[in-house]
């Protein structure tokens, strides 16, 4: 897929930046993720499709830093990940890119708050200083205070998953990777969430790459990009 | 962040982490107990006797006399002749002299003939003098001053009179039943063989054997308790003494002058050498005893690298987790290596509580069972460096676990295999 201008263009006007990459796990023959150009602008809300073990997870480790390329680049803004070490693209990760998981986001004996602020110190953030943003956010994401004291535990999965959307938005990052965030909840949650995380993100001024296997969800996006034609290493769209 | 986060994962698994906690505190107290009993059991050992000199028996090992003189085990080769014994304690550079002897005993408590000397010169644990707890010394030929324990285990009080036994078995058929002794003061307590001991003068010790000869009653001969007191009770001969000097520098050549005098085989040890050869033997046991806490401690280290191990596989949605907000791997490393810093210091703290209230309940007990004087403080060089040591194994069994979680968090990256 392509968005806006042509390859050749600094890469500092997109968000993200996936240019001739490959990814092949140690010991496998044959690329099992090869992706020409993928460019997204500030506000282009992702949508990949792709049932588990189309390479989505592969796709996603390498978005959040986790991987490297075999081949290829990956620019976050300004920021060329492929080349950076593997401890600074934690510290990227940690205060440019927000992850939500399907499930189980939260470490279940920390609070709600705490949750929240987890991200700080990775980032070499002041915790204390985001409490004021981190409390704005759960009420914007229909969580009240007297909620905030508790254990994540003790909170339904509808909320849970809000609260890692509020934790994954705090610091405002370029970039929130969401893979399958509303596969636990039921329709009336799932599109309450959807709407709750878009708006939130175009407030934070986030980018949101979002999988799911759940075409339903695809009307939320402008841009999609089906991951099950990837593998084969064809551009997309 | 990563301090709270440490706490509060282990206050989440507390249950399992308490087994941990306790079992490490039971065998790091443990540890420290067995060491602070073997520092204590050595001071307490070498301080037996101080401020002698030399020891002066027949001629035998030095340990066989330290033995029998000092901790009434076993028994003298020989006697020393009460003329040797006047020659030598004239000698110039000899201050004093404290005869003993031996050869009886009262109800398995050894039976020791002296004189006012013993009360005056002989020094245990530094500088200590022998205190009366109650009465007085011995001045009539058929008083006895008794060691605290022996008046303590077997009731006694002043003016009770005991009969002393022949030989020194706990059972006795040969009782010296015609001239019984009177209790005229009891000992305090010095967590030495003194409290075990019955004193006697040493003409008490000859008048019960006037009418005796090798070791039997001579029949027909009845001498009784008034007639004895009319006969000559200038001792025959003593089993050993002591001999303190008036200059340390002297103590070599008094010694050599003791081993080559001419009247008749004798030994002159110096005790501190000694007790330091004995104490080298007896320390076999002991260290035995360490090793075994030391593997104690290693099951208790052990045990606790196992719970983290089993915890890992819960926590992988944890790692995940902190992957996911930028936690870099090395990062989970030191997280699961803090939770073993703290169950660890936890434990030593505990450990060293428990040790700390075990010693003031147990002071007691064992001052009267086993006269042993034992300090309370637990707190020294050694037992700092085996709490080094504790803390040091535990952080080096902990990179097991936290290696592993470092692992998980390269390799599985934000994907959980649940």
């Amino acid at each position: 897929m392509k968005v806006g201008q042509p390859v050749t263009d600094k890469p500092k006007k997109y968000v993200i930046e996936l240019k001739n990459l490959r990814f092949r796990w140690p010991g496998r023959q044959g690329w099992q993720l090869a992706l020409d150009t993928l460019q997204l602008e500030a506000g282009q809300h992702l949508f990949i499709r792709g049932a588990s073990g189309s390479g989505k997870t592969t796709l996603l480790n390498l978005l959040s830093g986790i991987t490297t390329p075999n081949e290829g680049e990956l620019w976050l803004q300004q920021t060329p990940m492929h080349k950076l070490s593997a401890a600074k693209r934690d510290t990227l990760r940690a205060q440019q890119i927000g992850v939500v998981f399907q499930q189980l986001n939260l470490i279940p004996y920390l609070s709600v708050l705490d949750n929240v602020l987890l991200v700080a110190g990775f980032a070499n953030q002041e915790a204390r200083s985001l409490t004021d943003r981190a409390i704005v956010l759960l009420e914007h994401l229909g969580l009240e205070v007297a909620l905030h004291q508790k254990k994540a535990a003790e909170l339904s999965v509808g909320q849970q998953q809000r609260v890692a959307i509020a934790r994954a938005l705090l610091l405002r990052p370029a970039l929130l990777i969401a893979d399958e965030p509303t596969s636990a909840l039921d329709a009336d949650n799932r599109d309450a969430f959807m709407r709750l995380m878009l708006a939130e993100a175009n407030e934070s001024g986030t980018t949101v790459i979002f999988v799911s296997h759940d075409q339903a969800l695809q009307r939320y996006f402008n841009w999609h990009l089906p991951m099950d034609q990837l593998e084969q290493g064809v551009q997309p769209c | 962040m990563l301090i709270k986060l440490a706490r509060l994962s282990l206050w989440n698994r507390r249950g399992t982490v308490l087994m941990t906690v306790l079992s490490l505190v039971i065998s790091i107290s443990l540890l420290l107990g067995i060491d602070h009993l073997r520092h204590e059991a050595k001071n307490s050992f070498t301080s037996t006797v101080s401020g002698t000199d030399l020891i002066v028996g027949a001629r035998s090992g030095q340990l066989n006399l330290l033995l029998y003189s000092i901790f009434r085990i076993g028994n003298a080769t020989a006697n020393i002749s009460w003329e040797s014994y006047q020659r030598i304690q004239r000698h110039p550079q000899i201050a004093w002299t404290i005869p003993i002897s031996l050869g009886d005993s009262h109800r398995g408590y050894r039976v020791v003939g002296t004189n006012q000397d013993y009360f005056e010169f002989y020094r245990y644990a530094g500088q200590q003098q022998l205190q009366l707890a109650q009465g007085e010394i011995f001045d009539d030929v058929y008083d006895t001053v008794l060691g605290s324990e022996v008046a303590a285990r077997l009731g006694y009080q002043l003016g009770q009179e005991i009969v002393l036994a022949h030989g020194i078995g706990q059972v006795s058929f040969s009782e010296h039943k015609d001239k019984p002794f009177t209790v005229v003061g009891i000992l305090a307590p010095t967590g030495t063989p003194v409290d075990q001991s019955v004193h006697v003068s040493l003409e008490g010790i000859e008048a019960i054997h006037i009418d005796w000869q090798q070791g039997a009653p001579m029949p027909g001969r009845r001498v009784s308790a008034e007639q004895a007191l009319e006969m000559d009770l200038t001792p025959k001969a003593i089993t050993a003494f002591l001999v303190g000097l008036n200059s340390r520098a002297a103590t070599f050549l008094v010694q050599r002058q003791i081993n080559e005098f001419r009247g008749e085989p004798l030994t002159a040890i110096l005790p501190g050498v000694a007790l330091a050869e004995l104490w080298q033997m007896l320390s076999m046991v002991e260290r035995l005893l360490l090793v075994i806490t030391v593997l104690v401690l290693l099951a208790g280290l052990v045990g606790m690298t196992t719970t983290l191990l089993a915890s890992m596989k819960e926590r992988q949605r944890e790692i995940a987790i902190l992957r996911a907000v930028g936690a870099h791997p090395r990062t989970l490393f030191w997280l699961v290596q803090l939770e073993v810093l703290l169950i660890t210091l936890v434990s030593l703290l505990l450990a060293m509580a428990v040790l700390m209230v075990g010693l003031w309940f147990g002071q007691d007990l064992l001052a009267s069972r086993y006269g042993l004087f034992i300090g309370l403080n637990p707190i020294r060089e050694s037992s700092l460096q085996l709490m080094g040591l504790v803390l040091g194994l535990a952080l080096l069994l902990g990179c097991i676990p936290s290696w592993l979680a470092y692992r998980r968090a390269l390799t599985d990256g934000l994907s959980v295999r649940l």
